[in-house]
């Protein structure tokens, strides 16, 4: 029970902690590559414990939907990293919920900020959450047809018993299945994260913004929230993509030394995985918002693949 | 012992009196303020004895059976409350109390109001047949309580009958209805043929003893008469016209429990008088399933008028129960059992799930109707402020039918998603397919399913009103908020005491398919789910809202570590600078869905038209007019020449309706003439 209590203290830790680095290291990377200076690394860190510090101004049109909304996104994306192995193979609560409990809190949180943004009665309110809601549904199919090749293969929902399964068999991330549910997942982080060539997070430009279009009215301490929560959910999607497909390293056991390792590997994955997304980042344009669902055909076209590959090489 | 039939019949006899009480009311043309309150308390009390008397035979497992002599042979009037049927009627009894609860302060005013004696009789006698069907133990008692259920329906829809809308509402209704009545009572007749009796209890397994042509024959008259009844797609055109019409009490049992009598049909065939199904059976039942859900939450996407909105929702939902129960059907034909009891109850538990939650949305749509005035959402706005609880009820119930945790919708989704995820352990290669693209499929119903009730609630609760009705909306009655209340709860209390509650669905799957597989489906002192074993994955809805509840402690500590001395002040809306935000700068429910509308372009075909109006120069429009529409494209391209189709056959027809007494008088001695001869013949 203290154990279970002490895992889960510990994965709360490190994933508030390593949310903004994340952040912070995607800026620094896109900044070097067109010869900017950009901010440090540490920027997101002082940005936050600013936020916190602030007054704030809430609309006078909001309702309580707008005081919950920090709150309900903070936390149903905290919970849904806890059920994720991070650099224990034993997510702290997975078996309280699977990849399909990872899916609907993330989703229950962003029930939440779709109307924290229509609240304020802004246009650009309304607009972020109509093109929120439009792009995480048809990302939502790809995501699920990458997530149940995954399941099929491991045998289970359960994230940890699917990275067990994967640890079984080294060179599992190699099977064409794999490879293609990895690139479907890939587009829907991309996807999901607002990152481009979706949305663009550095851009107020009404005819582009998705998600800062959302919380364009919050500030201060609620502002700060939502970015960390935003933070935490790229984080706990690039979990699920590289110690799901890459568990190697996952520590079996709490010794320091098994941790210590893991948590190297796991940083080193992060940083690998930063990078792909920081290139396709800076090597694209952001997309016209309705050629989007193009983009997220073809995640379901490579998910759906990944099905019958599946099919055809395990019989 | 729990004395199941005094109570059962007690609540059928309250239900009559209550019904008759009614009549002599309109009769007499009394329009006292107390007729409407006594008679709902009644239909409330006849409730609670008909929902004790379930749960008795749920737990006691006793089935009860009772029957009538009609005077003629080998047909009585009998009634059993075997485990499906009890569930059934749980589900009926459960959301009748809360509906009549609501009805109390609601026929205080609207349309229903003006005869109240009549719409309680009709609304009394409407929830006895609706008993009468879900406990009927033969084919001919089963038809008439059927027919019954059709026409107290009709006549509930009705109630505002002055208006052109409602009227052709009805109609559509009980059309449609009546040819589905056509359909199962051939398909009935096919399978009592088979079993040599009508009793349902000989009927058991009977499907087997037909040849294959009139087995896959009385299964695809069975199956698409109930689904009119349930609304799928293609036959679900009268759903969207009937539901929103009627009083919202009416609509939100019409939704809520009555087209369950169409699944609580199929599931009876399916799974109790075919013991064994071919699988292309299985396939089409999974295809309509996926294409009523995807179709049908499209459709309610379109849609700014809150109660044709909820009604489209419906139809989503009847696709995802089938879903469940294409997927069983397919494992049984399979031969896994357990997977098949696993589907089963996913199905079952979704069937009363979206009862509880659809029931509750329609009321909070009701609430708003009587306390703003219209229908149309791009009227409303900011009635969080107004009807404050209202506005909490229908956010619960949106949760809930997004499917999003812990709420009951979550529970009964993953389930159904688990059942598809199984079926990739199956054989043949098509359905190796085909269960986890319809998973995906599900998957974004469900995602469309959110992003409409954003909308829905957005819209209509949030922000500045858009209308001088909602500016002066009024908060329900208290009796109103109560059945709102106690149905919100049953949201909470099905979703988070889920694993509590499945152990209800042992008999139900032991008679249907031969396994118990409850006890597998409950894990660790009760408190995790899990989908036939911990190892194929498990959750725990109790346990996630316990830990969304105990992180929050996370946010307060981060809130409060800086040592914050800041303010909080309230000011107008930022909105990038402009100054002098008014309800006119509001997204709309239509600009909400229009990215969806373009994007399903091709199943929509919108058409839009824009006329403006200048004064001095083009760049400075004094009016601009709007519209936009989209296909009715089940309406166009399939009702439509059926219509055309038959007003030209009646046209022929016509000829021999001459009028004359004589020439009826000759078709009467053709015919006889005819059946004598086809008499001696046989």
């Amino acid at each position: 029970m203290i154990e279970k209590a002490l895992a889960v203290a510990f994965q709360i830790g490190l994933v508030l902690l390593l949310s903004p680095l994340v952040t912070g290291f995607n800026r620094v990377l896109k900044a070097r590559a067109q010869t900017r200076r950009g901010p440090s690394l540490l920027q997101p860190y002082r940005d936050l414990y600013k936020l916190l510090r602030k007054g704030m101004v809430i609309p006078d049109t909001a309702s309580w939907i707008f005081t919950a909304t920090p709150f309900v996104l903070f936390v149903t994306t905290l919970l849904a990293s806890l059920l994720i192995p991070m650099v224990s193979v034993a997510a702290p609560l997975s078996l309280f919920g699977g990849v399909l409990a990872v899916v609907y809190l993330l989703a229950l949180g962003r029930f939440f900020l779709a109307l924290a943004g229509l609240d304020t009665g802004s246009s650009f309110g309304g607009l972020g959450s109509s093109r929120e809601m439009t792009i995480s549904a048809i990302a939502e199919p790809a995501l699920m047809l990458a997530v149940f090749t995954v399941a099929i293969g491991a045998g289970s929902t359960n994230l940890s018993i699917v990275a067990q399964s994967a640890q079984g068999q080294s060179w599992r991330f190699l099977a064409p299945s794999q490879m293609l549910a990895f690139a479907a997942l890939f587009i829907v982080l991309i996807a999901e994260t607002g990152r481009i060539p979706v949305d663009n997070l550095s851009t107020h430009l009404e005819l582009t913004m998705i998600h800062e279009a959302m919380i364009l009215e919050y500030s201060g301490p609620y502002l700060a929230l939502i970015e960390w929560a935003a933070a935490i959910k790229q984080l706990v999607l690039m979990m699920l993509l590289v110690n799901v497909f890459f568990p190697f390293g996952l520590s079996a056991d709490w010794s320091p030394g098994a941790v210590l390792f893991s948590l190297v590997l796991f940083s080193l994955k992060l940083l690998l995985l930063s990078i792909v997304v920081a290139i396709v980042e800076i090597g694209n344009a952001k997309m016209r918002l309705f050629r989007v669902p193009e983009l997220l055909a073809i995640a379901f076209v490579l998910g759906a693949l990944a099905l019958v590959s599946t099919f055809l090489f395990q019989g | 012992m729990w004395p199941i039939c005094e109570l059962y019949s007690a609540g059928l006899l309250v239900y009559a009196v209550a019904a008759l009480a009614g009549l002599t009311a309109h009769l007499r043309k009394t329009t006292a303020a107390w007729i409407a309150p006594l008679l709902c308390y009644a239909a409330i009390a006849a409730a609670a004895l008909e929902f004790s008397a379930s749960c008795g035979a749920l737990f006691a497992g006793a089935a009860f059976d009772w029957s009538l002599p009609s005077g003629i042979q080998s047909i009585h009037y009998g009634v059993c409350l075997d485990p499906l049927s009890a569930y059934f009627n749980m589900a009926l009894s459960l959301l009748a109390v809360c509906v009549g609860v609501y009805s109390v302060g609601y026929l205080r005013h609207g349309a229903a109001s003006r005869r109240p004696g009549l719409f309680c009789c009709f609304f009394n006698l409407h929830l006895l047949s609706l008993t009468l069907v879900f406990t009927a133990s033969n084919i001919v008692f089963f038809l008439i309580a059927w027919e019954l259920v059709v026409v107290t329906a009709y006549f509930l829809v009705v109630t505002d009958h002055e208006s052109t809308e409602v009227r052709r509402g009805g109609i559509l209704y009980i059309l449609m209805s009546r040819g589905g009545t056509g359909l199962m009572f051939l398909g009935f007749l096919l399978l009592a043929s088979a079993a040599g009796s009508m009793e349902f209890q000989a009927m058991h397994g009977s499907g087997e003893k037909l040849s294959p042509v009139l087995g896959a024959s009385a299964f695809l008259l069975l199956f698409f008469g109930f689904g009119v009844k349930a609304g799928i797609i293609p036959l679900h055109i009268w759903l969207p016209a009937a539901h929103p019409v009627a009083p919202s009490n009416v609509s939100a049992l019409m939704s809520g429990i009555v087209i369950k009598t169409g699944i609580y049909g199929m599931a009876r065939v399916f799974f109790d008088f075919y013991g064994v199904l071919p699988v292309w059976t299985g396939m089409l039942v999974l295809v309509a399933g996926v294409v009523s859900a995807l179709l049908g939450v499209l459709y309610a996407l379109m849609e700014h008028d809150l109660k044709r909105l909820l009604a489209y929702h419906s139809i989503e939902n009847i696709g995802i129960i089938l879903m469940g129960f294409g997927s069983a059907l397919l494992f049984r034909s399979f031969g896994y059992p357990q997977l098949a009891a696993l589907a089963l109850v996913a199905g079952l538990f979704h069937t009363l799930n979206h009862g509880v939650f659809k029931c509750l949305l329609f009321l909070g749509a009701g609430s708003v109707l009587q306390g703003a005035g219209t229908r149309n959402m791009e009227e409303m706005g900011g009635l969080i402020r107004r009807m404050p609880w209202t506005a909490l009820y229908f956010l619960i119930g949106a949760v809930a039918i997004s499917g999003l945790p812990p709420l009951n919708g979550f529970v009964s989704e993953w389930f159904t998603y688990q059942g598809l995820l199984a079926g990739f352990g199956t054989t043949s290669t098509l359905t190796r397919m085909a269960f986890p693209i319809a998973g995906a499929l599900l998957a974004l119903t469900a995602a469309l399913a959110a992003a409409c009730f954003v909308k829905a609630f957005g819209i209509t609760f949030l922000a500045l009103p858009r209308g001088e009705s909602a500016e002066h909306a009024m908060e329900a009655p208290a009796s109103m908020k109560t059945g709102m209340a106690l149905l919100a709860a049953s949201c909470v209390v099905l979703g988070l005491g889920a694993t509590w509650f499945i152990p209800i669905f042992a008999p139900i799957t032991q008679r249907a398919l031969g396994v118990q597989i409850t006890q597998q489906l409950v894990a660790g002192n009760s408190l995790v789910l899990t989908a036939g074993s911990v190892r194929n994955g498990s959750v725990s809805p109790l346990m996630l809202a316990l830990g969304l509840v105990a992180l929050g402690v996370v946010p307060f500590a981060l809130w409060l570590a800086p040592g914050r001395k800041s303010s909080r002040v309230t000011g107008p809306s930022w909105d990038c600078g402009l100054p002098g935000l008014t309800a006119a700068n509001e997204y709309t429910a239509t600009a909400f869905s229009k990215p969806l509308r373009m994007i399903f372009g091709a199943l929509f075909r919108p058409r839009r038209e824009i006329q403006a109006e200048f004064d001095v120069s083009p760049y400075y429009p004094k009016a601009i007019h709007f519209e936009s529409e989209i296909e009715p494209t089940f309406e166009t391209h399939i009702y439509e020449p059926i219509w055309t189709a038959i007003q030209a056959i009646a046209a022929r027809m016509r000829k021999i309706q001459t009028g004359s007494i004589h020439a009826y008088l000759a078709y009467i001695f053709v015919t006889l003439i005819l059946l004598l001869l086809f008499g001696v013949r046989g």
